[in-house]
């Protein structure tokens, strides 16, 4: 890579002035992204700003988005840890198929997903009803409704990220292993595991990005209900109906957790070159 | 100086792309009236802009049906309207109170029903029943027009309901029941009306005391002008309050 760069000469080269074709849309792209940030630092209520994130409201919200995503997280590292393994070393027909239908949350519109969820596994839904007429369990309207909404809109973000890490991942390692006669789990757990775990926490962590700032889904599968239902974004929803400034104190909260969780990558995100 | 010319030109392109298009759109195409309505006129009103596009060739009439105080933010923040109809006298006096909407007249009113599954099978016969624990209930949530309704007709019937949910509009809580996920749900008498089937609604008396008021205004500086005033007008006819009535709206005598 670098080679060729060499070889273009002093027009592509690093420290070069940029060209302004790719400055004047960069510099609009950046103001595009931030203004509208700015806008709700600018508008914010900051003298009650106290008092009003010590409403019960806004204080329950925050603790359901942080359990629930926190929740959906351990699902999506349960599951999702093992899926990605098997797209990136399993060896099975229909690979491609099984990782493209991975994806599909990804582009999904959530709300889709949310009514997916409910015509499965809502009362009436195919798995559902069984789940209901065999355990009395009812999906729908629970805080573990809300939990499976996140993990499925979330899920693919971690799936992604640790695939790519596990085909970056150097495979000579396990290949010693193998050599040295261990077992396939023990290779997964003391050589895969440990060589991928950045690539994990990082998947991780934007899993739970997407999980805390899961909407759609949430209020289609698990309704909107104070304590039980109600996370941040549906909060800042439904407040935007009648109290903008509400809307706004939430979506600074939601905001910060944002800037927090970035900064919390700064190493392995806006610290690649 | 290459680059100022650059985004000289970048700034002006599309100013001068818009400059071509609108007027001659205003010329020789259709003229437009873009009506702001509450989700619950969806029916009605699709049907009266039929009826509308039909009486007056040229004008064709595009609807934004939304959450009415969604649409009122709308409004307020500059969205291009000619016409607003809410579901409730509070979203409407957001836009009369920033001066941007002429006097507003009441067209219609609605009232909520409980809504069941066809054949209620829970035996639902008022508010009360609705108490039962076994029974799951969706409202709309209080911030919006139908959960406001809800509660001040719970509150008069004197009945403690624990929802499972509060939903973020009437036709989401609908949908709820529709889906067969709860087993009663308040909404209004139209939307009973206007779902597919496998719905039915029980009367309630206690819906008297929350009677929704729809209000419609014709917007100050209405970019369509008086086609607007038309359509306004054409919703407040004999005409317009039958279809209103059709769809289970009360509507008041002029």
């Amino acid at each position: 890579m670098t080679g060729t760069v060499r070889r273009a000469g002093g027009a592509g080269r690093p420290g070069g002035r940029a060209p302004w074709p790719l400055v004047v849309p960069a510099v609009a792209g950046l103001a595009f992204l931030v203004l509208p940030l700015g806008g709700l630092l600018v508008r914010a209520p900051w003298p009650e700003m106290g008092a009003r994130l010590a409403e019960p409201l806004v204080l329950e919200a925050l603790r359901l988005s942080l359990v629930t995503a926190t929740a959906a997280t351990a699902v999506c590292l349960l599951l999702g840890v093992p899926l990605a393994w098997l797209l990136a070393r399993g060896r099975f027909p229909g690979r491609r198929l099984v990782r493209a239908l991975v994806t599909v949350p990804l582009v999904l519109p959530p709300v889709v997903g949310g009514v997916a969820l409910l015509l499965v596994l809502g009362r009436n839904g195919s798995a559902g009803r069984w789940l209901y007429e065999t355990f009395g369990i009812s999906l729908p309207f629970t805080t573990a409704g809300v939990v499976l909404a996140e993990a499925f809109v979330a899920m693919p973000f971690l799936v992604i990220s640790v695939e790519g890490a596990l085909r970056a991942a150097d495979l000579r390692y396990e290949e010693a292993a193998a050599t040295l006669g261990a077992s396939r789990w023990r290779i997964f757990t003391r050589v895969t595991l440990p060589l991928v775990a950045p690539g994990v926490s990082a998947g991780a962590v934007l899993c739970w990005a997407r999980a805390l700032g899961e909407f759609g889904a949430t209020i289609t599968f698990a309704g909107n209900f104070p304590g039980r239902t109600q996370t941040m974004p549906l909060a800042v929803y439904l407040a935007l109906e009648t109290d903008p400034e509400a809307a706004i104190v939430l979506s600074l909260v939601l905001l910060a957790v944002s800037v927090l969780v970035l900064a919390s990558l700064r190493d392995r995100w806006a610290g690649t070159p | 100086m290459r680059l100022v010319r650059a985004v000289l030109a970048l700034l002006v392109a599309p100013a001068l792309l818009a400059g071509c298009g609108s007027p001659r759109a205003g010329h020789e195409g259709r003229r437009t009236v873009t009506v702001f309505a509450a989700a619950s006129l969806t029916g009605v009103f699709t049907e009266l802009g039929a009826a509308f596009e039909a009486a007056n060739p040229g004008v064709a009439v595009r609807f934004n049906f939304g959450s009415s105080a969604t649409l009122a933010q709308q409004i307020v923040q500059g969205a291009p309207a000619d016409v607003f109809a809410a579901a409730n006298p509070a979203t409407m006096r957001t836009v009369t109170d920033a001066s941007l909407a002429g006097p507003p007249a009441v067209f219609a009113r609605n009232r909520l029903q409980i809504a069941v599954p066809e054949g209620n099978p829970a035996g639902i016969t008022g508010l009360r029943d609705l108490a039962d624990p076994r029974l799951k209930v969706a409202l709309c949530a209080p911030q919006v027009p139908c959960g406001a309704a809800a509660t001040a007709v719970l509150a008069a019937a004197g009945a403690e309901v624990t929802p499972v949910t509060l939903e973020q509009d009437v036709k989401a809580t609908l949908t709820k029941l529709e889906l067969g996920e709860v087993d009663a749900a308040l909404v209004y008498r139209t939307d009973v009306l206007a779902s597919g089937g496998g719905v039915e609604g029980v009367d309630v008396p206690e819906a008297g005391e929350a009677v929704n008021d729809y209000p419609i205004a014709v917007l100050r500086d209405a970019p369509a002008g008086e086609p607007a005033e038309r359509f306004a007008a054409l919703v407040r006819s004999p005409r317009g309050g039958e279809a209103l009535a059709r769809a289970g709206f009360e509507v008041p005598r002029a």
